[in-house]
């Protein structure tokens, strides 16, 4: 069996088992998410995002743009980053589906950072419970860890990874939108290496 | 006077009045190097602590180490005098706090460590520095005055 040492390099087979998984995640976590929320929402075909690492900060534009993000590590027998992120104009208009208010400060207070934790945690665990039966495998997810920063910072955790290997950066991306284009986000899937392997493996795919 | 970007795992030099850049800076460490005699100076946003652990180390601004060597020569080269440098550095962050095993959450305390040490092995004094906390950093190196502004979100703007 080949061993996958140049994510750069990786066939278009591999690419769209990637991004069924991106697919069938997000599928799962969407309808978790219209449900606490009463929304229609929409997802985008996902994308396998093969980036040099100079280039991981600006994945979503300007690096320096404010952003909600919610990061896990998903264990058990495949190792992955997950990391969930949201305009803050769309974590508050979750946050007031939720909780019935108008929240108008940019600032979240306990509560509000409560709230998208939860919520984050219900998407991520929706999105893994997919994966884990689709391919059959134990997986596991950390509590939420949540932060509102530059997008650049947040974006640029899980790239560490795929510099201790090499030069490139792999992250399976698939964005939502409400129908009322009120919540925008984005979820993504940062396997490791070894991680990527075992995922072939799993769904029998030869490489 | 020009703005020159430095992106992850990336360096550049330059002359005064230029600006060296680099943008959301997470774990990652902003190493700078400043000649004030020639207001000539380096930025390297580095990823990682130590070349030596990893065989694909080809890249030389992704490591502390490899970083500060190159950034060094190529100031070297352009005529800067070792004992005239002085370093700031940023970044070195925890971005998100997780109760994890993973080592990879202590990366940024790590990567400071790791240029703290080599820059003092090289004698370069590290003159100011804004490290560790939990949130990113953007930081700006005037080659005018070598000084350095760091700015955050939430977290104010400074001057180092």
């Amino acid at each position: 069996m080949m061993k996958i040492d140049d994510i750069s390099k990786l066939n278009s087979l591999y690419l769209d088992v990637l991004r069924e998984l991106g697919n069938i995640g997000t599928g799962n976590a969407l309808t978790a998410l219209s449900s606490m929320t009463g929304k229609r929402l929409n997802m985008r075909a996902p994308l396998v995002k093969i980036l040099k690492l100079s280039d991981v900060p600006d994945l979503l534009g300007d690096p320096e743009k404010k952003v909600v993000g919610v990061f896990f590590e998903m264990s058990g027998d495949v190792k992955a980053n997950i990391l969930f992120v949201l305009t803050v104009n769309s974590a508050k208009q979750i946050i007031n589906m939720i909780l019935n208010t108008e929240a108008v400060n940019e600032e979240f207070d306990d509560m509000e950072i409560s709230v998208i934790s939860e919520v984050s945690n219900i998407l991520v665990a929706s999105y893994v419970n997919a994966l884990s039966q689709l391919m059959n495998l134990k997986l596991a997810i950390t509590p939420p860890a949540y932060s509102m920063d530059m997008a650049g910072a947040i974006l640029s955790v899980p790239a560490v990874q795929f510099g201790e290997i090499g030069d490139y950066a792999l992250y399976i991306e698939t964005d939502f939108l409400e129908d009322n284009d009120r919540i925008n986000g984005y979820i993504f899937m940062i396997p490791d290496v070894g991680g990527l392997e075992k995922i072939m493996r799993n769904l029998g795919v030869d490489y | 006077m020009n703005r020159i970007k430095v992106g992850m795992a990336d360096y550049k030099v330059a002359v005064a009045p230029d600006i060296l850049m680099t943008i959301g800076l997470g774990s990652c460490v902003g190493i700078t190097l400043y000649d004030p005699v020639l207001k000539i100076g380096g930025m390297a946003h580095i990823m990682l602590p130590c070349s030596a652990h990893y065989s694909n180390n080809f890249n030389k601004a992704k490591f502390a180490d490899t970083a500060i060597e190159i950034l060094l020569k190529e100031l070297i080269e352009m005529g800067a005098v070792t004992r005239r440098l002085v370093s700031k550095i940023a970044g070195g962050a925890r971005m998100f706090e997780i109760r994890s095993t993973d080592e990879r959450m202590k990366i940024g305390e790590r990567n400071v460590e790791a240029a703290t040490k080599v820059l003092e092995s090289k004698g370069i004094p590290i003159v100011a520095k804004d490290v560790g906390g939990t949130y990113g950093r953007t930081i700006e190196l005037n080659l005018e005055d070598g000084s350095l502004l760091v700015k955050t979100i939430g977290h104010g703007e400074k001057i180092l």
